[in-house]
């Protein structure tokens, strides 16, 4: 094989980084290069610096050292099965683009994976070692993000936390038996008790963090995880259950829903078609529900055919029409619980309405500058002046509030 | 009709100077004529404001942080509309808190814009390298902001970028750094600054690679980066041709039937942790390696992992607890969470040394209701308890202690068959099947959850009472120094 360009390898490499959703740069402690000998700094929300037109922002340098692997999950463009090209970047090559696009203000930092090569220390091994370059050679400050190799040693993990912002761990499938049928080398169990270790580890630092902030950090914004949608059969039932599952025993700040997206060199175990991408943002939409707005799972999947969410109405919406009896609220009285139930109303309008009803009762017409659109809204509550006629118990409602069929395929 | 002339566009000191004095003056917003620089004098040039009798002036803080962003609007009515809030917070003390106000509503509007036009700077600004006349590096960029946000946006630049030497030029002025000082320029013209940099085509590629052309969505994409800053980032020219291209790409990625692999490539070999042979366990760490993918019950489901047994495997004393908890479930280890603190305490206070034990639990997975975020132990039933007691009776044939210590109900349970109480058997010389001696005794969780102190410390004597006993039934566990 011709030696590849470095510009080849980042052709390779960002095209095979590519499948993973998450980009976040956020949730960090924050950090400067005043005083330092490098660059770098990071604020609490992240930036992104560039949206591609595929809608997701790049906030971050993300790639992998390589994409040569020995493992075979079916859905990864990067299995060693695939008959895609491969390519391997040093770890200078990676700290030099790093730094480069940092300099330029292209970008808030790295997001660094690997496809598994030798041995998951190894791999690990080799990620580390950029992290501590950019870190410790180079006093870099901005963001980094690396991905965890499951069954990579504790030191190794260790390292690898103290110079990344934040780390994650793939859980990949909502199921065991899908993860056992896709992708045959990963094991659950491992993937689980690295995530609990972590949660653990992060924890502890962040307490010791309270007491003392010159306590070593480890993955200060915390971990996150990626699942797969349409892959394999799971219902969104399973997909959000499992999200409940990990949110509450290992603290994750985020569970990212990508949409099995077809690749280049497939396998002929998996679905080719479209990507689901109406289901992913559904699911965001539920995740949504269960983390700021108090519903629990099983509240926004009673009654949902199949243990799958409505595609043709957000699942907030579909909960208020499948519960009318409780609707409409009066938003000059209602308790926040309920406020947030509310659809169209979103967390910050419900806490202007509880600040302002202190003061003045609400006419629809003060909703109205708190919100984007009354439209569905005003079906649902009563204010000082308004109450919703009888269109509330018509049956009709869903198919007058449901946004317009759009084409969402291809043209 | 008075004047009020300020500095510069976003002159938040000058504003607030002005709008004291006229406030102080009792000078209504309707009779001020707010202006920026020192052009034209208008009809009317008194901004001569004598103290009249005065009030005191008061606002809230918010009002201050809220001025500060509304000043740098490009929008001239910005001053008078602050103007106007103030007036009006004199008397309404709680108008911030009416989102609805047209006045707030407007003035939080406007700083929102403000928000995003810097937010946007800091995101698409795009340095390129020029050479400083001594072969180091420095950088120029050109932006176009909305708003008069430079100043308000610098430190963003400066504590980033501190050990780099750079310029932001700007149609609003310009941000020298020189990695000590920031030195505000002149307004500029695009045409100063540089028209290429080296790492532009690498950051083209890498725009270009990271695209999925499977996830057309340029309504999204335009939603964030708005059209007008395109002329500004080197990636634009491809979004495009990116576009025109997506849905062959996607098509093809469709059509185009599986490949066969290149070559096989050996699988990276893994042992199936499904179907370990159960009658074939010869040693404690077998039994402990096969319990890892235990499927007895579905405990394992939701947990995360098994809580095998710890400690030393010549140990004296073997203790059992119930099943493992929250912190255990996450480590993998049993006795490490708060129970298991309390555990340890009380084993140092009866003089025993915890690393000469053997302890492990009944059950060894977690179970637990998950309520929101917390996960809230719940009782293992009969099936669990019986299920696990496979494990349980390997680790004792293994360890093979003089004593077993059975903390709580459920672990005697599982270990006698004893439906009784737990009081019952407290205190009792009991033994297992095959005459291992037996002694029973509470849960450390029972400890934390009484709630009163007085029990609580009574009820912890008792317990280390208990251990004492297992001390004497077992003088290998004793400490070195109680011994």
């Amino acid at each position: 094989m011709a030696q590849l360009t470095t510009l080849q390898k980042l052709e390779i490499l960002s095209d095979a980084a590519k499948y993973d959703a998450s980009c976040a740069s956020s949730g960090t402690a924050e950090r400067n290069s005043v005083g330092g000998k490098g660059v770098g700094s990071t604020t609490g929300s992240g930036i992104c610096h560039s949206y591609a037109p595929d809608g997701r922002c790049i906030s971050l340098l993300k790639i992998l050292l390589t994409n040569f692997c020995s493992y075979d999950c079916v859905f990864c463009i990067n299995r060693s099965s695939s008959n895609v090209r491969r390519a391997r970047f040093s770890v200078e090559e990676v700290v030099a683009l790093t730094l480069n696009f940092y300099k330029r203000n292209y970008i808030e930092g790295l997001f660094l994976s690997s496809g598994i090569i030798r041995s998951p220390d190894y791999t690990m091994g080799e990620l580390v070692r950029v992290a501590e370059s950019l870190r410790l050679e180079h006093d870099f400050r901005g963001y980094i993000h690396l991905k965890l190799i499951p069954s990579a040693s504790q030191d190794l993990i260790d390292r690898a936390a103290l110079f990344a912002d934040r780390v994650s761990i793939n859980v990949e499938l909502p199921s065991e038996t899908s993860l056992k049928r896709f992708a045959p080398e990963k094991q659950a169990l491992d993937i689980r008790s690295a995530m609990g270790g972590l949660k653990l580890r992060i924890d502890e630092a962040a307490a010791e963090r309270e007491r003392s902030k010159r306590a070593p950090a480890f993955s200060p914004a915390g971990q996150s995880t990626q699942m797969i949608v349409g892959a394999d059969d799971a219902s969104d039932a399973t997909i959000l259950q499992r999200s409940a599952q990990l949110y509450g025993a290992y603290g994750l700040r985020r569970v990212y829903y990508s949409a099995f997206s077809p690749i280049p060199d497939s396998s002929k175990q998996l679905p080719l078609s479209e990507p689901p991408l109406m289901r992913e943002h559904r699911l965001y939409q539920a995740d949504w529900l269960t983390r700021f707005y108090g519903f629990e799972v099983d509240e926004i999947m009673d009654a949902a055919p199949g243990g799958m969410l409505d595609l043709s109405v957000d699942p907030k919406l579909a909960w208020a029409l499948r519960h009318r009896g409780r609707f409409p609220v009066d938003v000059n009285r209602a308790e926040r619980e309920l406020l947030l139930r509310i659809p169209g109303l979103g967390t910050r309008s419900v806490e202007r309405i509880l600040a302002m009803r202190r003061f003045r009762r609400l006419r629809l017409e003060d909703v109205g500058r708190l919100v984007r659109s009354l439209r569905v809204l005003r079906q649902f509550i009563v204010t000082a002046d308004w109450r919703p006629g009888a269109t509330l118990d018509g049956e009709r409602l869903k198919a007058q509030l449901a946004p317009k069929p759009q084409q969402l395929v291809l043209l | 009709m008075f004047v009020a002339r300020l500095s510069h566009p976003a002159d938040f000191e000058g504003w607030r100077g002005f709008a004291r004095r006229f406030a102080q003056a009792l000078v209504a917003p309707s009779a001020i004529d707010w202006r920026v620089g020192d052009h034209d004098t208008g009809l009317f040039g008194e901004d001569v404001v004598e103290g009249g009798e005065g009030r005191g002036l008061s606002v809230p803080r918010a009002f201050i942080t809220l001025a500060q962003q509304v000043i740098c609007h490009s929008d001239p009515a910005r001053f008078d509309l602050l103007y106007r809030l103030l007036w009006r917070l004199q008397e309404e003390r709680e108008l911030l808190q009416i989102a609805s106000d047209h006045d707030v509503h407007r003035a939080e509007a406007l700083a929102r814009s403000v928000r995003r036009d810097m937010h946007k700077m800091t995101a698409f600004v795009r340095f390129r390298e020029v050479d400083d006349g001594e072969g180091g590096e420095a950088f120029v960029a050109w932006f176009d902001p909305e708003h008069h946000i430079l100043e308000k946006v610098a430190p963003f630049f400066v504590e980033r970028f501190t050990t780099m030497r750079w310029t932001i030029l700007t149609p609003r002025g310009t941000l020298l750094w020189d990695v000590r000082e920031l030195k505000l320029g002149e307004a500029a013209t695009r045409a100063q600054a540089p028209t290429s940099d080296a790492m532009e085509e690498w950051w083209r590629t890498y725009y270009a690679s990271i695209f999925n052309p499977a996830r057309l969505k340029p309504k999204a994409m335009k939603a964030e980066m708005p059209v007008k800053y395109w002329r500004n980032l080197p990636e634009a020219e491809l979004i495009s041709p990116l576009i025109a291209d997506a849905t062959r790409r996607t098509q093809e990625m469709i059509m185009s039937a599986p490949t066969s692999p290149q070559k096989r490539r050996p699988a990276a070999s893994t042992p199936d942790p499904a179907a370990p042979d159960l009658s074939a366990i010869e040693s404690w760490e077998e039994a402990a390696s096969a319990a890892r993918s235990c499927r007895r019950c579905d405990l394992w489901c939701d947990a995360t992992q098994t809580v095998f047994g710890e400690g030393s495997r010549s140990a004296p004393v073997v203790f059992v607890g119930e099943q493992p908890g929250d912190q255990e479930d996450l480590a993998g280890t049993p006795f490490v969470g708060p129970a298991g603190k309390v555990f340890d305490r009380a084993m140092a206070e009866a003089g025993l040394d915890r690393t000469q034990a053997y302890v492990t639990n009944a059950v060894k997975h977690f179970k637990f209701q998950l309520r929101g975020k917390r996960r809230i132990h719940e009782k293992p039933n009969a099936g669990e308890v019986k299920a696990c007691r496979f494990w349980l009776d390997l680790e004792l044939g293994f360890v093979k202690p003089q004593l077993v210590v059975a903390l709580g109900a459920t672990a005697l349970k599982a270990l006698t068959g004893h439906a009784g109480s737990l009081a019952s058997a407290r205190g009792r010389e009991l033994a297992l099947p095959d005459g291992t001696p037996l002694l029973a005794t509470v849960h450390p969780s029972y400890l934390l959850r009484l709630p009163d102190e007085q029990a609580k410390e009574s009820e912890t004597k008792r317990f280390i009472t208990d251990l004492k006993h297992v001390g004497s039934l077992a003088p290998g566990l004793r400490l070195p120094r109680a011994a």
